[in-house]
């Protein structure tokens, strides 16, 4: 028993020891909490909230884009998209293999998901296919307990109703490249998109609008749980364009008689564009949902150049409409005067060379007048001799001719105006007098856009003011519309109502060079002149036996077929300039197509102003009632 | 010899016995492991599913197997102490070829019904080995070095083959065991000293034989911020989980950190961050109030029993219970590296519920027979 108890004394003082450790170490744990729960409390509060709380974008809705009467033209769609988030798939192949027997999966498609899958991170969901129809959505969501980690969102997709018809007006949405990113984030969410080209690109910044954000409570892996609190963003504005949808429709509908072509209808007033319209076009709607490889070749390798907005890109030698500039430049020159007189022989001489007129018997004695009505090149061969190219090119520039219109479109081209100066800086040789006379007909080195021969045409028959296109009429700050200023050019009444009373020869006095496509409606007359312009030398051969008449030639050997005009002749109110390519000669193919958009054009004025007095006349009714 | 004949033990009747068992250790038993079943029901999203229903259903067996063991003579388990040691080495050693043939650290064995973990039950045989051991050794003889070698290969063999698997916590975990039995039982105080200086210089060695995810996880312990993502990602999210918390909590099943999985293993060995989380520092001491009284009962049954055998199993055991929540609630904490201790009564796991159960019945039993005296060699029923 002793041996025992001494057991037991040595045994309890060692317990003692021990438990009085215990108590030192619960302590320590107890400290430990009081540091971690009390003292540290608020740091570890703000980082579980900074853990938790994630902060997301919200696309602002894109503003739709409406004609000068509110008519829309492209519009944002409710678009149902299927997504997939990895983290939720088991095997990503054989949920693909599943889902292509609900819905076909291309393989291209299948290459994207895998590659985005890959890209992205675990939790954010990739688009499998957008734009589904009604039939994919309700099979995928009867499949979808074989299918987890698909669901189908809803989201909003840009269509364009006109399809081709606007394609180079209005361009066109698409996904964010690599290079456009600029840090804002709303360019990296996923799906976004901003427009490319067109009036979709130009005013990307005003349709686009502000985005809002959401504050999310989210766990370890990044899936939202619930929300938080909301900041709605600002929607995009909405843009009303200058153009008339029907006139476009009409302007798309008679080009595309033809293989290749474009027009521009403006107000010579307020340079308001109407319609601007190139044909071949394409499918901007095609462009948002993604457009396939096959489809993009096929675009890129048609010889009708269909993503090219001829209109503004599309450079022509002007040929015969060129005529008013040179005509021009010599009035105000007070080099000839209008009732200045030339023989036409079908041909003049300069040195050894022989420059033909297009009437190979000649025209005989002409003035200025005559020479317009019957597109006279031996009259104007004379005239751009005595005036010379350096004064022609001066009243081409001033008449809005080798410079860019400054229309709110990308990729508008300069075109050419030739100066003795130009050709020694650009070719090294100097200017050569034939040159000039070439020059003179619109043919050689001039070239210039179907848009600033509208241009042109608009600033002659406004009486000479600087009038520039455009595509948006342009606000102040309290959303009201500013009529613009335009300057004077400079050019003298007189001048301008030779040059004018000449083109309204050509399509109202018989024979005209389009006398044929004149508008007969009273207080409609169209005023105009014709282009031919020549894409290929005549040989001397074939001028000695018979020049090949155009449809004996193949079609990209044929004239451009060219005309400019305004109407009313002795009111101008619009201005119109049709270029078809290879479509042979002028009076016979282009005028009539500008005949009718003239013709429309004032129509629909008409028709508006009509409207306008009726409705006035309901709403008076109704308030008597 | 001489004991028999001084104190006859007297037997007892089952029913008396039932009458002896200590309710009130029952109690704090219970209501501890209510929390961690209220706390997996959290862990859950408000569910029974999938860890709730069965850990009530672990208790329900483990709270069966307590009786039985506290109801068995004190004496039986004297007796048997070595032979269920030598079992529970044997399971380690099985599981070390399973292990090898499963290509991969393998800690369990399949019985079908649970997946038994033998080092975790070892932690309660090493105490049942030793206290049988120390129990034969007189107080000059404890003294005495020769006397300590068997004792200190009891500790080794099982410590070296839990290593080996490798589980260092768990290993780190027997020596301590052993080492708080040897304290209690007399061990010389300057042979821990010993032993820790020879600790201290196998240290290198020792740091040389970790792999590479253990040494990492010590370098992780030191510095947690500096790998937020990667290795310190627990430790860290476990702080802001507990400190989040503050002094009341955000409320059950209120806890962000917990709910929305920035908490890793919720439901084993990091559920006290849970509970910190949502009942917050209160809530926390509460719970290390609950163990602290639990050991007072420990003590208070170690000091009270008349049998050398009794004591010493009673202070292991509560030193064993000691050793889990402090690792664990360090752990949590990080004041310690993380080494996968569960917290008794409360994390989600089959063996460790069943070792705490056992150790618990042998508490209990040890109380029972508070009276029985044991003669130092033999005896027994």
């Amino acid at each position: 028993m002793y041996k025992d108890s001494s057991r037991f004394k040595s045994f309890s003082r060692r317990v003692a020891f021990l438990g009085g450790g215990k108590v030192l170490l619960f302590s320590l744990l107890a400290g430990r909490m009081y540091q971690l729960q009390v003292v540290e409390s608020d740091k570890y509060k703000m980082l579980a909230d900074e853990n938790r709380i994630n902060l997301r974008l919200l696309p602002p809705p894109r503003g739709s884009i409406v004609d000068r009467y509110g008519r829309a033209l492209a519009v944002n769609q409710e678009n149902y998209r299927v997504t997939l988030i990895a983290e939720q798939v088991r095997d990503i192949d054989t949920m693909l293999d599943t889902l292509s027997g609900i819905i076909t999966l291309e393989d291209y498609e299948r290459q994207r998901i895998l590659r985005e899958v890959r890209r992205r991170r675990r939790f954010v969901p990739v688009t499998v296919r957008e734009n589904l129809d009604w039939r994919d959505v309700s099979r995928i969501e009867v499949n979808a307990p074989d299918l987890p980690g698909l669901s189908i969102e809803v989201g909003q997709s840009r269509q364009y109703p006109f399809a081709e018809d606007f394609a180079h007006v209005l361009g066109y949405v698409a996904a964010v490249s690599e290079k456009e990113i600029t840090g804002d984030p709303l360019l990296e969410l996923p799906g976004f998109k901003i427009g490319k080209n067109g009036v979709e690109r130009v005013f990307d910044l005003n349709l686009r609008g502000k985005a809002g954000n959401t504050k999310v409570e989210v766990n370890a892996v990044g899936r939202i749980i619930r929300e938080l609190s909301r900041q709605e963003g600002q929607p995009g504005a909405d843009l009303r364009l200058t153009i008339d949808c029907d006139l476009q429709k009409l302007a798309s509908d008679r080009l595309k008689g033809e293989k290749s072509a474009s027009a521009a209808v403006i107000d010579v007033i307020n340079g308001d564009v109407l319609a601007l319209s190139s044909v071949p076009g394409y499918d901007p709607n095609e462009f948002v949902t993604g457009l396939s490889s096959k489809s993009w070749r096929r675009l890129i390798n048609d010889p009708y150049a269909p993503l090219t907005n001829k209109a503004i890109s599309g450079l022509y030698a002007p040929g015969s409409t060129f005529k008013m500039v040179v005509a021009l430049a010599a009035l105000e020159a007070r080099i000839v005067a209008p009732d200045h007189r030339v023989f036409c022989r079908g041909h003049t001489e300069l040195g050894s060379a022989r420059f033909h007129c297009w009437k190979s018997h000649g025209h005989g004695w002409q003035d200025m007048y005559d020479a317009h009505q019957n597109s006279c090149d031996v009259y104007f061969y004379d005239v751009a001799k005595r005036v010379g190219v350096d004064r022609i090119a001066e009243m081409a520039k001033r008449l809005g001719l080798g410079a860019k219109t400054g229309i709110d479109l990308p990729s508008e081209k300069v075109g050419t105006i030739p100066t003795r100066a130009w050709k020694k800086a650009l070719i090294g040789t100097p200017w050569q007098q034939g040159e000039t006379l070439i020059s003179g007909i619109g043919q050689g080195f001039v070239l210039t856009t179907p848009l600033q021969l509208a241009v042109m045409t608009a600033r002659i028959a406004n009486g000479g003011k600087a009038v520039t296109p455009r595509l948006i009429r342009p606000t102040d700050k309290d959303g009201k519309e500013v009529e613009p200023v335009f300057n004077e050019l400079g050019i003298s009444k007189r001048s301008l109502a030779v040059v004018r009373e000449g083109m309204n020869r050509v399509t109202n006095v018989w024979p005209g060079t389009a006398y044929q496509a004149r508008i007969p409606d009273q207080g409609m007359e169209m005023s105009g002149k014709t282009g031919t312009a020549q894409v290929r030398r005549i040989s001397k051969a074939e001028r000695d036996t018979r020049v090949l008449k155009n449809h004996e030639r193949p079609w990209r050997e044929r004239d451009h077929s060219l005309f400019v005009g305004f109407a009313p002749s002795d009111n101008p109110l619009y201005a119109v300039a049709v270029v078809v390519e290879h479509g042979g000669n002028g009076s016979k193919v282009a005028a009539p197509i500008a005949r009718d958009l003239l013709l429309k054009t004032q129509r629909r004025a008409s028709a508006n102003r009509e409207v306008a007095s009726a409705g006035a006349k309901v709403s008076a009714k109704r308030k008597g009632t | 010899m001489s004991m028999r004949g001084l104190a006859p033990s007297k037997p007892l009747s089952i029913g008396r016995k039932v009458l002896q068992i200590n309710w009130g250790l029952v109690l704090l038993i219970t209501l501890t492991a209510a929390i961690g079943i209220a706390m997996l029901y959290s862990a859950a999203n408000g569910s029974w599913d999938p860890w709730a229903t069965r850990q009530i259903v672990r208790y329900g067996v483990g709270l069966f197997i307590l009786f039985t063991v506290a109801l068995v003579d004190i004496r039986f388990w004297r007796s048997y102490a070595y032979l269920i040691y030598g079992i529970l080495l044997v399971m380690l050693v099985a599981v070390e070829v399973v292990g090898s043939v499963g290509m991969g650290a393998q800690r369990w064995i399949n019985l079908g019904v649970i997946k038994l973990q033998p080092s975790e039950l070892m932690k309660v045989g090493i105490v049942l080995a030793l206290a049988r051991y120390f129990h034969s050794v007189s107080a000059e003889n404890v003294r005495r070095l020769p006397y300590l070698f068997a004792p200190i290969l009891m500790i080794g063999a099982p410590s070296a083959l839990v290593l080996k698997q490798p589980d260092l916590g768990t290993a780190l975990f027997l020596i301590m065991t052993g080492a708080a039995v040897f304290f209690a039982a007399g061990v010389r105080l300057w042979k821990f000293g010993l032993v820790f200086a020879a600790a201290g210089a196998a240290v290198p060695i020792a740091w040389s034989m970790l792999l590479p995810y253990q040494q990492k996880r010590i370098f992780t312990f030191l510095d947690p911020e500096t790998d937020p993502l990667g290795a310190g990602y627990n430790i860290l999210q476990s702080k802001i989980a507990l400190g989040s918390g503050g002094l009341f909590g955000k409320g059950f099943m209120q806890g962000s950190q917990s709910h929305l999985n920035f908490l890793p293993e919720k439901q084993t060995d990091f559920i006290f961050t849970m509970l910190a989380e949502e009942f917050g520092m209160v809530g926390g001491l509460v719970l290390l109030g609950l163990y602290t009284l639990i050991m007072f009962y420990g003590y208070a049954i170690s000091l009270r029993s008349r049998n050398h055998f009794g004591r010493l199993l009673a202070m292991g055991i509560t030193c064993v219970l000691f050793i889990y929540v402090f690792i664990n609630i360090a752990m949590v904490m990080g004041l310690i590296p993380v080494v996968g201790v569960p917290l008794p009564l409360i994390s989600y796991g089959g063996t460790a519920m069943l070792t705490l159960m056992i150790g618990m019945g042998f508490l209990i039993g040890t109380y029972i027979h508070r009276d029985v005296t044991i003669p130092r060699h033999g005896g027994g029923i």
